[in-house]
């Protein structure tokens, strides 16, 4: 080893640049790091603390099988409160339900005319108009079935009252399509050129590519998009509560009124005492939510992100 | 040319079939596309008649009076303004640094998998229950009591998917050359991201901001419980006394006022609706803009 050679240890020192810009470095990797992880630390914090306030009820009071069978919500009840939410169930189902009988056709249809048949111009400002149509906050929306949509039912369809599944439905379809919409034309979009210049070469008309090629190239977003749709559906809060009429009821038809689970929380939270039944049997009901609106984002996640891997 | 080749090109029975009835699909999907429309668009121009009968300067800068059935909406404009603000604070740097960590940083592996799952997933909880949440964690736990930091706190939280999505995108879109020549120069990540990342995606960043304000403007839900009021005699004077805000303030004059004369929640709607989709508006043509402006 001679002095022309220096050992290892000296070239180490030579490119060790362990200054003031690596500290901040190290520094700042640290922190965004833990913006990176906020979002896992505030799902679990979400489920934590709802479980905390509602634990006393789902460990002592709460009967799974009246919970979940029993049409009762009677939380107030001074001799015999009972907790079913089977009927706020249907409530929520019901509304749901319409929601996507009304926005799943006219959605796809519209992401199909937008992905596959408008261009230029006609293209840009449709995809802006339903942006700016999913942004209507969905208190605007209750206001609109409360005041807009509640006369024009009771005037077209001679009914007593305007505020029922088919107000709450149809308000929850027109809301949730922009969403649905933007999410399919992905879809459609993510399907390659290549698919379709085939299929054309091989002579296939217009219609043809989209019917027999695209749409069975996309289903999976499509799925993913109805999904997401109906997740929205079951979370939805203030549309619901001022459109469906707010009573207690399994639906016979789409005239009839009824209450969703999440409208029963916004609605009765602000009466209950804290620590009370009823209060820890709203927090049980946000628990419900959660998991299904979990379990469903997970699967269209799933779903979405299946074919993408393909 | 002979006569074959021409008849090649000439439109057989079959063509000018298949040609009608692709028009009539056209046709088709774009009435479904127009009918999906013009409901909302008749129903946003039935809000602008009826509510433009009571907007006026006045409406927007004065006080309720009469248990809320006359006067205007400042206190309401006002609270939104603080709720929309503090959230802001909250959600813009943890959701920035977020995206940075996610577009920068993270390797592709289960961990950061499990992240993109959880903001999918934070973005897809119901607002009622990101409220209970609010109610159970910031209201009790931390002991904020119903205010606007409890509320605030509650909103960011519910929109920071949205700047997190809006953020990675925008990073995303530099170009990986950019870093590496930044790298080659001798700078750290960070010094990278400072220097060159950011500035590069700074607009795409604000679009995604005024998208954030849009939705905190219009939530109802998550501060029903957590920090607005139906009605108070006076204006907010620190982040732990509570507030009115426009999205409850329509709710509550809609349902929740008797007496209330019927232009009075179309005023409300209307201003609430103007406010959310002139952000919107702004966010659109900014990136529009930015997208004309690209040179690479």
């Amino acid at each position: 080893m001679s002095e022309q050679n220096p050992s290892s240890v000296e070239i180490m020192d030579a490119f060790d640049r362990r200054d003031l810009a690596w500290f901040i470095d190290k520094l700042v990797q640290v922190l965004v790091f833990i913006g990176g992880i906020s979002a896992i630390v505030f799902i679990i914090g979400i489920f934590i603390f709802i479980t905390m306030e509602g634990f006393g009820f789902l460990l002592d009071t709460l009967d799974f099988r009246e919970f979940f069978m029993s049409p009762w919500w009677e939380p107030t009840d001074e001799d015999e409160p009972s907790f079913g939410i089977l009927a706020l169930i249907a409530g929520t189902a019901s509304v749901t339900g319409l929601a996507m009988l009304v926005a799943i056709p006219f959605s796809l249809g519209a992401a199909i005319y937008i992905g596959e048949f408008a261009t230029g111009k006609k293209r840009e400002s449709l995809k802006v108009l339903v942006e700016l149509l999913a942004a209507i906050p969905s208190v605007v929306w209750g206001f609109i079935g409360l005041s807009i949509m509640n006369p024009l039912i009771i005037e077209l369809f001679d009914v007593p009252v305007g505020l029922n599944v088919l107000n709450a439905g149809v308000i929850l379809g027109l809301m949730a399509a922009p969403i649905m919409t933007s999410i399919a034309e992905d879809a459609l979009k993510a399907v390659p050129d290549r698919y379709r210049e085939a299929a054309e070469a091989m002579g296939a008309t217009r219609w043809q590519v989209i019917f027999k090629v695209v749409l069975s190239a996309a289903k999976n977003g499509l799925l993913g998009a109805v999904l997401l749709g109906v997740g929205r559906g079951f979370g939805e809060t203030m549309a619901v509560l001022m459109a469906t009429g707010h009573a207690i009821n399994i639906p016979g038809s789409v005239f009839d009124s009824v209450r969703a689970l999440t409208a029963t929380i916004a609605a009765e939270l602000g009466e209950t005492a804290v620590g009370s039944d009823h209060y820890q049997a709203l927090f049980t009901i946000g628990i419900f939510l959660f998991v299904i609106t979990f379990v469903i984002n997970l699967t269209a996640d799933l779903i979405v992100r299946g074919i993408r891997n393909k | 040319m002979t006569e074959d080749t021409m008849s090649l090109f000439e439109e057989t029975a079959l063509n000018a079939k298949n040609k009608r009835v692709q028009g009539l699909y056209r046709t088709l999907f774009m009435l479904m596309t127009l009918l999906l429309i013009t409901p909302v668009v008749i129903i946003l121009a039935t809000l602008v008649v009826k509510g433009s009968a009571v907007l006026s300067i006045d409406f927007l800068f004065t006080d309720p009076t009469d248990g809320m059935t006359a006067g205007g909406i400042f206190p309401a404009l006002l609270g939104t303004v603080w709720l929309v603000t503090v959230a802001l604070l909250v959600s813009v740097p943890l959701g920035v640094a977020a995206a940075i960590y996610l577009s920068e940083y993270a390797p592709d592996n289960w961990f950061t998998r499990l992240i993109n799952l959880a903001i999918i997933n934070l973005a897809g909880v119901p607002s009622i229950v990101h409220a209970l949440f609010g109610v159970g964690a910031f209201v009790i736990f931390f002991g904020f009591g119903t205010s606007i930091l409890a509320a605030s706190l509650t909103l960011a939280i519910m929109t920071l998917p949205v700047v997190i999505v809006a953020t990675r995108e925008s990073l995303q879109a530099v170009p990986q050359a950019f870093r590496e020549a930044c790298w080659n120069m001798g700078a750290t990540r960070w010094q990278t991201i400072r220097k060159v990342v950011l500035p590069n995606s700074i607009s795409g960043i604000l679009t995604g901001v005024i998208l954030e304000v849009s939705r905190t403007t219009g939530e109802t839900a998550p501060v029903m419980f957590t920090g607005a009021a139906f009605f108070l005699p006076f204006l907010p004077q620190s982040v732990f006394d509570q507030t009115m805000a426009m999205s409850l303030h329509l709710f509550v004059v809609s349902t929740q006022v008797p007496h209330v004369p019927e232009a009075l929640p179309y005023g409300v709607a209307l201003v609430l609706i103007g406010m959310v989709l002139i952000m919107n508006s702004i966010s659109i043509a900014f990136r529009m803009y930015l997208r004309g402006k690209k040179k690479w």
